[in-house]
């Protein structure tokens, strides 16, 4: 199916197109989630813990929006505070530990813009998983499913690889916000969206993503199995090509990959 | 993003500025150049003889107001004189998005400030010692980070590795620039995997934070600094301003996302003078000597 830009927009955003959660249960088997930061608190907006796939063990870690209008709010619609960027580096310093690889889901509109975010370092925060994701021992593969929103989605996509879904989207900024900045009218988002750039095939060509999985129909958590079953048989296979690299070559491959930019 | 009318750009440029019709251009912060001898600081609104001005780096006697100044006037109150050598000055502009006008925008920019990109970095000498120095500039599209800005960042870092030397950067940008897209976002990740590899081999990393600095520099290598510097009430933080105000529908406190707000809540090491920076920046080298290479 073929769709205009905005209209990806809108698909990635909706309401029921499927989750962080929904790809970690029906991929990994015992998922254990972890919380907090030891620093702050729990951001509800990420999640993150163990799971297993075909028996070894992966840090699994995600940008949760919420299924409903209830979890949304308890949420924050998947807008990260800076707790949840410390979480999230929490856990890939601890597999790094462990020699386990990373799993990343993407699913942002942006880290939160809030006074408490901005006083507890949100910059900081995106900085640091940043710079310490670039040096991870360990293979990181990032998936964008839906939103994949500025810094706060990046800041979880510093990735071995990279890939997204047909209809996920990953831009510098919301187009709401790149029209109210370049030509000073939010409205104009869909034609932003479309100058952007910021749908699959762009960001494919422009090798932001390394793979895009097809939504023959836009995915959503009625349709949504096998397309966890193919991301499940394709993250097998990807992390197979790294059991026999060294350390130093996985960390040397991410930052080669993002030097290229 | 920011209040466009309260600093004064100083430009040894001002005839091109003033001759040039894109004076208009919304991204060049609105150069205000007073005629004659005297200045209105912009801040106390005190009469202030340029000359003076000038000597005491371009801060307000009367209220102590650190104006913006241009990258070159900072390297020249930084570096020894006649140690600065700029590395890539030229680089091929890219225009990845094919985004509308952009390349003409550039080449204006160009001329109204005489700067070829937001950032001007080189090797030099700070009383005698020896360290990489990069400087953005604010008049050049505010700062902004696209792929030139991001390549001379990062190679600045990397020729620090490279040549085993501190390196300083002044940072003062509006975040990503979004003529270059989801491409300026990247640069965020290669600028800190850079910090990364530099930190990883030994060598310390000094980051001073000018006005204003927010978005995506704010979120890579402004915040990464093994000792962050900033001068005196400059704007520090992720989101603008706006935006915030926009999305908890009240208005902001006053200092806030300012440097001293920064040093409350932990972020910042030192709010330094511009006076004292030289020297603070000297003895922050002699605190920080690389440990020996490992034969």
């Amino acid at each position: 199916m073929s769709f205009t830009a905005w209209e990806k927009v809108r698909i990635a955003r909706e309401m029921d197109r499927p989750t962080s959660l929904f790809y970690i249960e029906n991929i990994f088997d015992d998922f254990m989630e972890m919380h907090g930061d030891r620093n702050v608190k729990d951001d509800p907006a990420i999640v993150g813990g163990i799971g297993f796939l075909e028996g070894k063990p992966v840090t699994v870690i995600g940008q949760q929006k919420g299924r409903d209008l209830k979890e949304q709010v308890e949420r924050n619609f998947g807008m990260p505070n800076p707790e949840g960027y410390r979480k999230a580096l929490r856990l890939m310093k601890q597999a790094e530990k462990f020699g386990r690889p990373v799993v990343c889901f993407v699913d942002t509109s942006g880290a939160f813009c809030g006074i408490e975010a901005e006083e507890r370092g949100q910059g900081e925060a995106i900085a640091r998983n940043l710079m310490e994701m670039a040096g991870l021992k360990v293979p990181v593969l990032s998936i964008v499913i839906g939103e994949g929103g500025s810094g706060g989605a990046l800041a979880m996509a510093v990735g071995n690889e990279v890939w997204c879904l047909e209809n996920s989207v990953y831009s510098v900024l919301s187009p709401e916000g790149f029209a109210a900045i370049l030509w000073k009218d939010g409205k104009r988002a869909d034609e932003a969206a479309d100058v952007m750039k910021m749908t699959s095939e762009h960001l494919e060509k422009f090798g932001i993503v390394d793979r895009v999985f097809a939504e023959p129909e836009p995915v959503h958590v009625d349709n949504g199995m096998p397309l966890a079953q193919e991301l499940k048989a394709a993250m097998i296979d990807f992390f197979e090509k790294y059991d026999a690299m060294s350390p130093e070559d996985i960390a040397e491959e991410r930052y080669q990959r993002f030097r290229r930019f | 993003m920011f209040k466009k009318t309260t600093y004064i750009t100083l430009s040894n440029r001002r005839q091109s500025i003033r001759q040039d019709a894109f004076v208009s251009e919304q991204e060049l912060e609105q150069p205000n150049i007073p005629e004659g001898l005297w200045e209105k600081c912009p801040k106390c609104g005190s009469i202030l003889y340029k000359e003076d001005l000038e000597k005491n780096f371009y801060v307000c006697k009367a209220c102590g107001h650190h104006e913006r100044i241009s990258a070159r006037e900072r390297i020249k109150q930084i570096a020894d004189p006649g140690t600065f050598v700029e590395i890539d000055e030229v680089m091929p502009d890219k225009n990845p998005l094919n985004f509308p006008d952009y390349e003409n925008k550039l080449t204006k920019m160009r001329q109204a400030t005489g700067l070829c990109e937001g950032v001007i970095y080189g090797q030099c000498k700070i009383f005698g010692e020896d360290a990489v120095l990069a400087v953005m500039d604010a008049s050049f599209m505010m700062g902004s980070m696209g792929t030139t800005v991001g390549e001379k960042i990062t190679r600045a870092i990397e020729i620090g590795t490279k040549r085993r030397l501190p390196v300083i950067i002044f940072t003062c940008s509006g975040g990503a620039r979004m003529q270059e897209g989801i491409l300026s976002l990247m640069q965020m990740a290669k600028t800190s995997a850079a910090v990364e590899a530099h930190a990883r081999a030994g060598l310390p990393y000094f980051t001073v934070i000018t006005d204003p600095t927010t978005g995506g520099v704010t979120a890579s290598f402004a915040m990464l600094g093994d000792v962050i510097l900033a001068e005196p009430g400059v704007l520090i933080g992720f989101a603008g301003q706006r935006v915030i105000e926009q999305t908890i529908g009240q208005k902001l406190p006053e200092g806030f996302q300012r440097a001293e707000f920064m040093l409350e809540h932990g972020f910042i090491d030192q709010i330094v003078e511009r006076k004292d920076l030289k020297e603070r920046l000297y003895k922050l080298i002699l605190a920080h000597r690389p440990m020996k290479q490992e034969e």
